[in-house]
């Protein structure tokens, strides 16, 4: 296979996962933040998910036009020693809710395409295991911000 | 009374011990909230590079009290939280934050350069100063007070994250260490030690 082909290939791949893209009529966001680092360091965010629902839902991390990566991390403190992991995914218990809040889960922001302000808002695309996607709206916060709302 | 020259002598014996151990002791007890840590961990003591690029040793910030945090610039959770908690504990002490210097000292020097330094701590709280140097001083610092840090596999794209210890280590004017405090510790303690320690004068 010419590289050529595979590309036309994997576009009509991408195009067609686009389009069995639902929304995730069921996951309601709130508290979306973002806390601003300064220069290009990365940048965490933070949102609550809750699953209004039958059945749990899962998150298997999210996208932004506005970063060339996110990745879904989980920050923990054990013995002594703080750590921060990479997440396949984060379940949200039917009727129940996910926090990504500061010192546990959260999506790191990497590789800013243009510099982010606070006060500026980032939409992310966060994406579930069942195809589904929900685009919400992050508030970008000072450095020393220390929750959603200060 | 034969029993009573052995006790007094004891006695005695004991009250010199004391005004012996009073002598030595620099640290007054002071009545701490947080993990007291006098006299079981070693004074502030360290040669760094401070985030203006300026050669530092912990003997630069005699009569102050300081707040040492190990971290890293690119750590985008738990870093930035603390020195955020931080700046609400420096607004909460007022006038008596100038008492303070809150050293964030880097367990990634070879990213974390003086002037990334600069513009992350700056963007916390100005009595923050970012330290960096020789990765062997860091480490020795590090281990010093018992803890330590270590670099994670990198991912594909070359970053990395490190392992490193959450807590503040808290030393009176003196460079004595003085408590420590855990994520686990409330706001309010550390506000409560800090205003001990900064209220009681600088020099033990």
């Amino acid at each position: 296979m010419k590289p050529h082909t595979l590309s036309v290939l994997l576009a009509g791949l991408l195009l067609a996962g686009g389009v069995h893209a639902t929304s995730a009529e069921h996951i309601h966001a709130s508290h979306a933040w973002i806390r601003m680092l300064p220069g290009n360091l990365p940048a965490g965010a933070y949102v609550t998910l809750e699953n209004d629902s039958d059945q749990p839902v899962t998150l298997k991390g999210a996208s932004s036009a506005a970063y060339g990566e996110v990745m879904l991390h989980q920050s923990s403190n054990e013995g002594g020693i703080s750590r921060m992991a990479m997440l396949d995914s984060l379940a949200i218990p039917a009727h129940g809710k996910a926090l990504l809040a500061p010192a546990s889960y959260h999506l790191m922001l990497m590789k800013a395409a243009a510099p982010v302000k606070p006060g500026d808002t980032v939409s992310l695309t966060l994406r579930f295991t069942d195809g589904s996607t929900l685009v919400t709206d992050f508030i970008a916060r000072p450095a020393n911000a220390v929750d959603d709302s200060h | 009374m034969k029993s009573r020259r052995p006790l007094g002598a004891a006695v005695l014996l004991l009250l010199a011990i004391g005004l012996l151990l009073g002598g030595c002791q620099r640290n007054a007890p002071l009545p701490f909230k947080l993990t007291d840590i006098s006299g079981h961990m070693p004074a502030l003591d360290f040669k760094l590079t401070d985030d203006q690029g300026k050669a530092v040793s912990g003997a630069d910030y005699r009569g102050k009290v300081v707040l040492l945090y190990f971290g890293y610039t690119h750590c985008p959770d738990v870093c930035p939280l603390t020195l955020a908690q931080l700046h609400v504990v420096m607004q909460r002490l007022g006038k008596l934050a100038d008492g303070a210097r809150i050293l964030f000292v880097s367990v990634d020097p070879t990213r974390d350069t003086p002037a990334i330094l600069h513009a992350y701590v700056n963007a916390f709280d100005p009595h923050t100063v970012g330290l960096t140097g020789d990765p062997r001083v860091v480490e020795a610092l590090v281990k010093r007070y018992r803890s330590s840090f270590t670099r994670e596999p990198a991912s594909s794209d070359g970053n990395y994250e490190v392992s490193h210890s959450s807590a503040i280590y808290v030393f009176d004017g003196g460079g004595n260490a003085r408590v420590l405090s855990t994520p686990t510790d409330t706001q309010d303690d550390l506000v409560h030690d800090l205003h001990l320690l900064l209220s009681t004068g600088t020099n033990p």
